[in-house]
C-alpha cells in the first residue's frame, strides 16, 4: 500500500516558478533594448584623377561658409558666432530667396560648406551637424504644414519628396587640407 | 451540524497560483527572444556626443560599427591613451578599413550592398583628425552611406 502511493506521487512543482523566475530576471537584466540612433550622411565619391574640383559656377552668394577651429570656435561668413546661433542663421541663408544680397538666391541652390580643422573636437563637429540639420528639418517642417498640412516626417514618400526638392540639404564638406598635425 | 458543514464548504478557496509558472514563462520567452546578446567587445571607451535631430536606424543586420577612442582603462598601460579604432574585435589602423569594408560586403547579399550602412561610434572627446582620416578611407572603399551615432539630449 505505501509503495502503490509513492509510485503515484508527482513531482513537486512548486520550485518551477522560482527557475523561471531566476530565468526570467536574468535575461531582463542582459536585455539591451536601446535603438541605435544617429545623424545620417552621405559621403561625396571620391574625386576621379582627371576631374578637376570647379567652385567657379557657384555663386559665392550661394554658398554658407562655416568654418571650425582647433579651439572650437566657429567663423561663419567671416564672423566669429556662437553655435546657439548657427540654426537661425544658416535658417535665414538658404530662406532668404533673393532678398538679402549677401545670402542665397533661393533654397535649391543654397549650399552648406563646412570645413573644420583636424583639431576640432568630434563634439563640436557633431553639434554644428546637428543644428544645420536641425535648420533643415525647422524649415521642411514649415513648408510641409503650409503645403500638406502636416509634419515632415508624417507625410508620405512622394510628399516627402517634393519638399526634399524645395529644400536639398546641401552640406559640402571641403577635402582635407594638408592642414598641419597638431594632435 | 450538516449545516454548519455547507457553509465552510462554500467559503472562497486561495487563488490558484498554478498558472504563475505559465505567466513567467510566457514573460521569460519574450524577453529571450527580443535579446540580443553584445557581439563584440569594447577596447576603447566610447561615449557618443549628444544630438536632438537623430533618426533611428534601420535594418541593424546591415550595419558595421566602426569604434574610435581612447582604450579602455586596463588596457591603458600596454596601448596608451591616444584614440584608437576599433573594428570587430581587434584595434586597428586607418588602413585597414577598406579591408573590413571589403569583408563586411562578402558576408551580404549582393543586392544588399547599396544599403549597408557604416556607423561610426565615436567618443566626443576624439579629435577631428582621426574622424576624417577614417572618412577618406570610406571613401576610398566606396562605402558612402554614414551615420554618426549619437545620444539623444540636448547639450
Amino acid at each position: 500500500m505505501a509503495r502503490s502511493n509513492r509510485e503515484l506521487q508527482e513531482i513537486n512543482a512548486g520550485s518551477m516558478a522560482d527557475i523561471a523566475f531566476l530565468l526570467l530576471i536574468f535575461f531582463l537584466v542582459t536585455t539591451t533594448m536601446d535603438v541605435d540612433t544617429g545623424i545620417a550622411r552621405k559621403l561625396p565619391p571620391m574625386p576621379e584623377d582627371e576631374q578637376i574640383e570647379d567652385d567657379s559656377q557657384i555663386h559665392a552668394r550661394n554658398i554658407y561658409v562655416v568654418l571650425v577651429n582647433s579651439n572650437n570656435q566657429l567663423l561663419v561668413e567671416n564672423v566669429p558666432m556662437d553655435i546657439s546661433q548657427l540654426k537661425d542663421g544658416a535658417k535665414g541663408f538658404i530662406d532668404n530667396n533673393g532678398l538679402n544680397p549677401e545670402l542665397s538666391d533661393n533654397p535649391e541652390k543654397a549650399i552648406i560648406s563646412l570645413q573644420n580643422d583636424r583639431g576640432t573636437s568630434y563634439k563640436t563637429y557633431i553639434q554644428v551637424q546637428n543644428e544645420l540639420t536641425a535648420a533643415y528639418n525647422e524649415l521642411r517642417n514649415t513648408a510641409a504644414l503650409s503645403e500638406f498640412g502636416s509634419r515632415y516626417y508624417d507625410l508620405p514618400k512622394n510628399q516627402q519628396r517634393t519638399i526634399r526638392k524645395k529644400y536639398p540639404q546641401k552640406i559640402s564638406e571641403a577635402e582635407p587640407k594638408n592642414v598641419e598635425e597638431n594632435e | 451540524m450538516s449545516k454548519f458543514r455547507r457553509k465552510s464548504k462554500g467559503g472562497s478557496p486561495g487563488i490558484s497560483t498554478a498558472s504563475l509558472p505559465d505567466i513567467v514563462f510566457m514573460l521569460l520567452f519574450f524577453f529571450m527572444v527580443t535579446t540580443v546578446m553584445r557581439e563584440t567587445t569594447l577596447f576603447v571607451d566610447v561615449l557618443t556626443p549628444k544630438a536632438t535631430e537623430i533618426r533611428k536606424m534601420e535594418k541593424k543586420s546591415l550595419v558595421s560599427y566602426i569604434y574610435i577612442g581612447s582604450p579602455v582603462k586596463r588596457l591603458q598601460s600596454s596601448y596608451g591613451s591616444k584614440p584608437r579604432i576599433q573594428l570587430n574585435d581587434a584595434f586597428a589602423e586607418t588602413a585597414d578599413i577598406q579591408e573590413f569594408i571589403a569583408t563586411e560586403r562578402e558576408s551580404h547579399d549582393e543586392k544588399e550592398i547599396p544599403y549597408m550602412t557604416v556607423s561610426i561610434k565615436a567618443d566626443e572627446e576624439v579629435k577631428m583628425g582621426t574622424v576624417i582620416d577614417v572618412k577618406q578611407e570610406l571613401r576610398k572603399a566606396n562605402a558612402l552611406k554614414i551615420n554618426y551615432s549619437t545620444r539623444k539630449g540636448t547639450y
